[in-house]
């Protein structure tokens, strides 16, 4: 299913940044100072930084029981069900309706290939940022409560690290959860702000399943579709994770091994909660002596974010089902300005009352594409930022457990230390050749303490750097965007009114 | 206190088409309209104050006017229902777009009720007009003699007689048409008047969404927290603008098209109560002409007399009740035409000016990045 064909050489034009053709991407792990890949694999199930991750799925860090059932949502928490694949998947195509596509709204063109790039890797020397990816064509696979959807997964680049420029693999949520545990588990705890993944949704999913092809459950694809386009955009954007091997075979290879630890109530699933109430009790304990002022203020500063980001998604929430209300209003009232028109004997007004249900019915197309607008402009870019800011946070919270570490091992060197001297005064050569071995061994650690803590320090002001960038030019762009579609309706509008006006006034 | 109405036809004395409700005072609970109305002699005005009770005894009179021959057969102009500061739920929904705002419609609507009503052949001629429009002191409040009209809403008992079949083809058109249309126009309003109350919803959240992007700005010398600051400040202004738009999109739907349909579906109301007491007159001239057949010869001259009044009446009431339906229908499609367009004008206007500040912000914003 993969398209995994070699094309030609890039096609400039169907790119929005007509960088250099070159790719200049550094070689991976050469020249950056964070060495992601070299991480040891056991720091992803045992290590109690590993399972960390999950804390991005819950909004709340201190819910320790989220993640055993599974719970990822920003309200009322819901229940996975256990999936599996079917043997011979039968192949629905779901058609999204009229009314959720936003051709309008090109969202994610502007917003993601502007050269951001060259702001972050200054080291790097201006490379250009040439990735595209879309997740389209949403398909029912298989029936019942086995069917799952898969999506087509497209990346369309020039950069020289995939096989080919243009691709397709086809993917399945899973995958993308998969994804990020993996990306979670090696990058976070050492300071890689690594965007969450959408939610789980259990009434959503659910619906899909059983077949009730209904408007709701069609919005709902949609959602998904386009909350897993932004996932994978805004993970490319961040450079370590794009060389990561996991993300190029997401991107690239036609068969991904089954993600099997976010299925429900299972072992692993356990194993993560158990680890996540470790970790809280951890963090009401760890008072750190904060020396540099520049992360107690950016602390705060998150936490002033978060809450307004809150308010203003709720806020936006509350508007888009207004607009959904007027939109069914509006359509109403057509309906009955129609009956007018039909019960009306005098020719001309019958013929202007039908006029008018005509372009009522008009307007409540626009109402609902600016419910949309709001929608995916707004309500979706506030989600995704108070998810992201979870994420900001749970970094901050590991470069706590790596001071403590780093604070623990100098603790007990001094314990040792102090061991060493009693035992030099008491005179035993054998033991104190072995205390001595095991202070080498812990001035080791200490060293490698100070040396991580100092690493996920700098890492952090760095991606906070960035974030803080793109946080600003994704709402501009997004305003933009917004006030683009605003002045498109009102556009539409006088239209409409324009050839309505000459019907009312032709009426005596 | 005024003495009671003793002589029945006049002139009146003011330009039926100058009478305005300028004014509406609250005092406690109770609702005080003050009329202006322009002299047809010479330049000056009559100003007075009334309440909903002055008006209501305005039409009493009208209602009561016995020795008008045919006068059941006049629709007379709806008289919108009172109005009271802290109504009900119920009040309200009566009222529809009557009850929005601060009563600006309603004053709209009593005016046109006065309008109509001095401009009205028969009606105007009545004195009770002349002293409501221009006697410095509030009428007498005394209850008039009996209301010889049964209001359909009243008259349950009548309400079998609705269906009665007519003789004139004419009339039973009409009232087949009437019924029809009443149903429309009725839930035509209610439905505009929901669309209304949700636009009004949609610029109260677009104005606490502008108010919760203020709290965003961050006082810093951060070049990011200064960026993010702006484009908070921009998008709130943004937001403010959507507020005037959807404010003012609403405020056209109920100044113009609004009241159209309020007026229609309340006209359509009195049209439907004339029908009514004209086929009332109908069944009792039927019962006449049966009785009248059927009296014993002791009793015939009698029960002659009566079918003939029966009839004279019956005949008078035709009359003016086709006058009065031409005049109606010759009217409404004026005033649903004058609706639609002034309707139609300020909704383009609005779109204009909103593309105009729309474009402005995009402008500025473009500029900013």
């Amino acid at each position: 299913m993969a398209d995994t064909a070699r094309d030609p050489p890039p096609q400039h034009t169907d790119f929005h940044e007509l960088e250099d053709g070159e790719d200049l991407f550094p070689e991976p792990a050469a020249t950056l100072e964070s060495e992601p890949a070299s991480l040891p694999a056991e720091d992803i199930s045992t290590n109690s930084n590993g399972p960390k991750q999950d804390s991005l799925f819950d909004d709340d860090p201190e819910d320790l029981f989220a993640e055993a059932t599974e719970e990822v949502s920003l309200d009322s928490p819901e229940r996975d069900v256990l999936l599996s694949d079917g043997p011979s998947p039968a192949i629905t195509p779901i058609t999204p309706p009229t009314s959720v596509l936003t051709p309008r709204i090109g969202l994610l063109d502007d917003m993601f290939t502007h050269s951001s790039f060259d702001e972050i890797e200054e080291e790097d020397g201006g490379d250009s940022f040439d990735i595209h990816i879309s997740v389209s064509d949403p398909e029912k696979v298989g029936d019942g409560m086995n069917a799952y959807m898969a999506y087509k997964v497209t990346t369309k680049t020039s950069i020289s690290l995939f096989k080919s420029h243009e691709f397709s693999v086809k993917r399945r949520f899973s995958d993308f959860l998969g994804l990020h545990s993996k990306l979670a588990s090696k990058y976070l705890h050492i300071g890689y702000i690594v965007p969450p993944a959408p939610e789980k949704s259990i009434v959503g999913m659910t619906k899909v399943k059983v077949g009730k092809e209904d408007q709701s459950s069609n919005e709902f694809v949609e959602k998904r579709r386009s909350a897993l386009e932004r996932y994978l955009m805004r993970t490319v954007k961040l450079p370590v994770l794009l060389k990561d091997p996991d993300v190029l075979l997401f991107l690239e290879s036609s068969e991904l091994p089954r993600a099997v630890s976010t299925q429900a109530l299972s072992s692993a699933g356990l194993l993560r909660m158990v680890n996540k109430a470790a970790e809280a009790v951890n963090k009401m304990t760890i008072k750190m002596n904060e020396s540099d002022a520049w992360f107690e203020e950016k602390q705060q500063h998150f936490e002033n974010l978060d809450v307004q980001l809150r308010k203003l998604h709720a806020s936006m929430e509350s508007l888009v089902l207004h607009r959904k209300e007027l939109s069914v209003n509006t359509a109403q009232f057509a309906k009955s300005a129609a009956m007018l028109g039909n019960s009306e004997d005098h020719t001309a007004l019958s013929r202007a009352l039908s006029q008018l249900a005509e372009v009522e019915e008009k307007i409540d197309q626009l109402h609902q594409d600016q419910a949309n607008a709001d929608f995916y402009l707004f309500s979706e870019l506030l989600g995704d930022y108070v998810r992201l800011i979870t994420a900001v946070k749970g970094v901050f919270d590991h470069r706590m457990k790596t001071w403590q570490k780093w604070q623990d091992s100098q603790m007990l060197l001094q314990k040792k230390r102090e061991a060493e001297a009693k035992l030099q005064f008491n005179n035993k050569p054998d033991k104190l050749q072995q205390a001595k071995d095991e202070i080498k061994e812990l001035e080791g650690k200490v060293e490698q303490g100070e040396r991580e803590f100092e690493q996920i320090s700098k890492t952090i002001r760095k991606e906070v750097s960035r974030f803080e960038k793109e946080r600003v030019k994704d709402f501009k762009t997004i305003i933009i965007k917004y006030l683009e579609s605003l002045v498109q309706t009102q556009q539409q509008l006088i239209k409409y009114w324009d050839a309505f006006l000459p019907e009312a006034k032709a009426i005596s | 206190m005024m003495e009671e109405v003793k002589e029945v036809t006049s002139t009146l004395s003011v330009d039926r088409d100058n009478i305005n409700v300028t004014e509406v005072l609250k005092d406690g609970d109770s609702l005080t309209f003050l009329i202006v109305s322009q002299k047809l002699s010479g330049t000056g005005e009559y100003h007075v104050a009334r309440a909903y009770d002055d008006f209501e005894w305005l039409q009493q009179h009208l209602f009561s006017q016995e020795d008008v021959p045919g006068i059941q057969g006049v629709i007379f102009p709806p008289l919108p229902a009172k109005a009271q500061v802290n109504a009900s739920a119920k009040v309200m929904k009566q009222l529809g777009f009557l009850g929005l705002g601060e009563w600006q419609l309603y004053c709209k609507a009593l005016e046109t009720f006065l309008r109509q009503i001095a401009a009205h052949s028969i009606l105007s001629k009545n004195k009770a007009v002349e002293i409501f429009l221009t006697s410095s002191d509030p009428p007498g409040r005394q209850r008039v003699r009996k209301n010889i009209f049964n209001r359909l809403s009243q008259a349950v008992e009548e309400k079998r007689k609705e269906g009665h079949k007519d003789v004139d083809q004419f009339f039973q058109t009409e009232r087949d048409q009437n019924l029809v249309l009443a149903g429309c126009a009725k839930t035509a309003a209610e439905r505009f008047l929901d669309v209304v109350q949700t636009e009004q919803k949609i610029a109260v959240a677009c104005g606490h969404f502008s108010a919760a992007l203020h709290l965003c700005v961050e006082p810093g010398e951060d070049s990011d927290k200064q960026a993010f600051s702006k484009a908070c400040v921009k998008l709130s202004e943004v937001f403010d603008s959507m507020k005037k738009n959807m404010t003012s999109v609403a405020e056209n739907n109920v100044s113009t098209l609004g009241l159209g349909m309020d007026l229609e579906s309340r006209y359509q109301e009195a049209e439907k109560e004339m029908l009514f007491r004209r086929t009332c007159k109908l069944v009792e001239l039927e019962s006449a002409r049966r009785n009248a057949e059927k009296a014993k010869p002791v009793k015939k001259a009698a029960m002659e007399e009566v079918k003939k009044a029966a009839e004279t009446e019956f005949d008078h009431i035709c009359g003016v009740a086709k006058q009065e339906i031409a005049r109606f229908q010759g009217a409404r499609v004026e005033m649903l035409q004058q609706a639609l367009v002034q309707w139609c004008e300020k909704q383009l206007l609005t779109a204009k000016e909103s593309a105009e500040q729309f474009n402005q912000h995009l402008q500025t914003l473009r500029g900013m990045a």
